[in-house]
């Protein structure tokens, strides 16, 4: 589904990804961990489509065509999805009014019709029940005022309504307690499916004790230095970054 | 952001979506202005004697006047002496008395705009008096309202069926003497809208007015009087459209609202002047005076306004807090994009005990666009206990246009507070990132941006003009990413 090679990406002029290498297949679920300013947030953006960051080198091929090429609203249409780090605040607009018209961009893309105003206050109360939010929340400006807990729930909440094909969430985990890992954990748990791949961003284990990750990637000096199954999650949690990047040389 | 878009290129160079002439016949006189010009449109309209007086004395004292230099607006000086100051469609001479008799090509041009007239004023129940140019060509529901003891019609009718009410109120809040175009307007006004809520009425409908410009050349000087008697209720839309032009076009309206004890008046208004060309070229010249009067206790004006076009606006609706215990409000949106300039803003006036006025208005500019707020806010010695409070925010997109803020604050009664909040800013990449991640073109997030920085404004509108000005927003940002 997603095949990165060789990916050399620039920010500002220095160089951030420097020859990133990642095969992810439909059904799979990816744990990507690293020390800070590794790089994750900028694979997740570039994935995302943001264009301040260059790809000068590499190739991303999604369902085997190139990405590069697509601006963020087509990848988001050929169900790309990105749960931000940071969630924006968009002033004066109203939750519901964005969730709105991010399902419906959806629909049209692969053709099906839009949901009326009713049809999808419908759908989103479900939902919005998966992530233990009050309906208040619909009514709010996109996450203007919400507390770091409530940013990341949203973001769920959008991962729930677009169901998308490939879900890249960039440590949604971080500063939440465990009450709602548990309701992120669910959430993507059940999304998972033959059909659907996700990449997690995250520093710590304890994420992947309730979403079971099929691959783990350290990503270290802009390159993912080692791969493993779930236990090398544990290994990490365990022994830190430290001797990975001696052992490949990796500074971060 | 960063590199130009091909598609951001293509809708620069989409036109403007009312930009087309109607080529109705137009009975004008020769450009030029002089007594014989107002004896002559006096006698047109069939005038009583004391409103060719009342023009002419407004003449007078025009000749003695100059046109205002302080406002943060440039253009080449007017030559008033190359403007028609009267123009009527042919079917004035056959004045229609219902919508199937009036000109088709006329009702074509309002379907063009996506004002179906009929449908607007039978579906919606709003009673309509369009105003084609410089005279009432249809009016509907009039009638109805006419049972409950409300006058809602043209301007010249009401000089004729309703001369006093006409001289007791005309003037009272804006003077001839008040600025030079406002004198103006007095003595060459066209046409226009009168309307009068009886004691204790709430006027059951939203009475709505879409003008727009169509004859060369033409200037136009509507003029609109609204008196609410005690007690009484009235919601208003004005709403405008003009079709593309070369030469600018000089529009000086006024418009003056009464209010008298306990009455309230809303007053709304979606503005669509032709703006002019991505270099300035052929836009309308709006310079408006826009004022009510809280005459008295217990009394409410507020005024509503989305402003999109124009080349140049000069607008200042203000109120008056003579009763006590008045309410002012005056909530505003105001665009510029291209090489638009707009000066706009409000007076608050409280001479009234407890008298409060609240002050809400968002500038955007984008291109090469100018938007300024000039607000003053004055509490005389008289309003003890008066409150104002004012928001004013700014918008910018991209680094070649600019807002600026005037705003002027004199408290002269101890007792009174006036509180006054501005904040400018800037569309974020990352809000647009954020919103295009989530499937969203880049206007539509432009425009989802955009509209939740006016939504305080835009909440005020009447809900079918709300989903206009919404439209409105995003036609005049077309192509101000990239
Ligand atoms: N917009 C930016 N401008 C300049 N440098 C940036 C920007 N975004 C990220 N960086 C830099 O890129 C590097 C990688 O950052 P990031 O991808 O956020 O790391 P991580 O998510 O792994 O912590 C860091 O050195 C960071 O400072
Ligand atoms: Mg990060």
């Amino acid at each position: 589904m997603l095949s990165i090679k060789n990916l050399k990406v620039n920010v500002d002029g220095k160089s951030i990804l420097q020859g990133l290498d990642l095969e992810v297949k439909a059904g799979e679920v990816h744990a990507i961990m690293g020390p800070n300013g590794s790089g994750k947030s900028t694979l997740a953006q570039v994935l995302a489509g943001q264009e301040q960051f260059r790809i000068v080198d590499g190739e991303i091929r999604y369902d085997g065509n190139d990405l590069s090429t697509l601006k963020p609203e087509q990848r988001a249409h050929a169900g790309i999805f990105l749960a931000f780090q940071y969630p924006v605040e968009i002033p004066g607009v109203s939750n519901i009014y964005l969730l709105k018209a991010a399902v419906n961009a959806a629909r049209r893309a692969r053709g099906a019709p839009e949901l009326d105003a009713m049809d999808f206050l419908a759908v989103v109360k479900e939902k919005l029940k998966l992530v233990d939010m009050p309906e208040t929340f619909l009514y709010r400006a996109v996450n203007e005022g919400f507390s770091g807990g409530e940013k990341k729930r949203n973001e769920i909440l959008q991962l729930l309504l677009l169901e998308p094909r490939l879900a890249i969430l960039d440590e949604t985990d971080s500063g939440l307690d465990i009450d709602a890992l548990k309701i992120i954990a669910n959430g993507v748990n059940s999304l998972r499916s033959a059909q659907r791949a996700f990449v997690l961003v995250t520093h710590y284990q304890r994420l992947l004790d309730y979403i079971k990750p099929d691959r783990v990637h350290v990503l270290a000096g802009g390159r993912i230095v080692r791969s493993g199954g779930a236990e090398l999650a544990l290994e990490l949690e365990e022994r830190g970054y430290g001797w990975i990047e001696a052992e490949t040389g990796a500074g971060a | 952001m960063s590199k130009p878009d091909p598609d951001i290129e293509a809708i620069i160079a989409r036109e403007y979506s009312a930009g087309f002439v109607t080529d109705i016949e137009t009975d004008a006189v020769a450009p030029g202005l002089n007594e014989d010009v107002i004896r002559l449109i006096s006698e047109k309209k069939a005038e009583p004697e004391f409103m060719l007086e009342w023009r002419l004395r407004a003449y007078r004292h025009w000749l003695t006047m100059s046109a205002p230099a302080w406002a943060q607006v440039h253009y080449p000086p007017i030559d008033y002496q190359s403007i028609v100051y009267y123009a009527a469609p042919k079917t004035d001479k056959d004045r229609p008395k219902t919508l199937d008799e009036v000109d088709p090509k006329l009702l074509e041009t309002y379907e063009k705009l996506g004002i179906p007239l009929q449908e607007r004023a039978l579906l919606a129940g709003v009673a309509v008096d369009a105003v084609f140019d410089s005279v009432s060509v249809a009016t509907t529901y009039k009638d109805k309202l006419a049972e409950l003891g409300i006058i809602f019609c043209a301007f010249s009718e009401a000089v004729r069926e309703y001369p006093e009410l006409i001289q007791q109120y005309l003037g009272t809040v804006v003077p001839h003497t008040d600025n030079f175009y406002a004198a103006l307007n007095a003595a060459v006004f066209s046409d226009g809208t009168f309307v009068y809520i009886p004691k204790g009425m709430r006027c059951p409908m939203e009475l709505s007015t879409y003008f727009r410009i169509n004859t060369a050349n033409s200037g136009q000087f509507e003029r609109t009087l609204i008196v609410a008697d005690e007690g009484s209720y009235v919601s208003y839309l004005e709403g405008c459209t003009a079709p593309r032009r070369d030469d600018n076009q000089l529009h000086a309206a006024v418009v003056e609202l009464i209010t008298l004890r306990d009455a309230e008046i809303k007053y709304a208004t979606v503005q669509n002047w032709y703006p002019g060309d991505a270099d300035g070229r052929g836009g309308i010249y709006n310079f408006v005076t826009k004022r009510g009067r809280c005459r008295g206790a217990n009394s409410k004006i507020s005024w509503t306004q989305v402003e999109t076009g124009s080349a140049i606006t000069w607008k200042y609706p203000s109120v008056i807090l003579e009763g006590d215990n008045s309410i002012g409000k005056f909530y505003s949106v105001a665009i510029t994009n291209n090489h638009q300039q707009a000066d706009t803003g409000t007076k608050m006036i409280h001479l009234g005990k407890n008298t409060k006025s609240t002050i809400v208005s968002k500038g955007i500019a984008a291109g090469h666009g100018s938007n300024a707020y000039r607000g003053l806010v004055r509490i005389a010695k008289s309003a003890a206990g008066a409150r104002n409070y004012t928001r004013c925010d700014s918008l910018l997109m991209g680094d070649q246009c600019g807002a600026h803020t005037f705003p002027y604050i004199e408290v002269k009664n101890a007792t009174a507070i006036a509180e006054h909040e501005a904040t400018t800013s800037k569309i974020s990449d990352d809000q647009l990132f954020y919103l295009r991640t989530r499937g969203m073109s880049e206007e539509d997030a432009v425009n989802m941006i955009v509209n939740g920085f006016c939504k305080e404004v835009i909440k005020e509108l009447p809900m079918e003009f709300a989903v206009e000005a919404q439209k409105l927003l995003a036609v005049s940002l077309e192509g101000a990413v990239g």
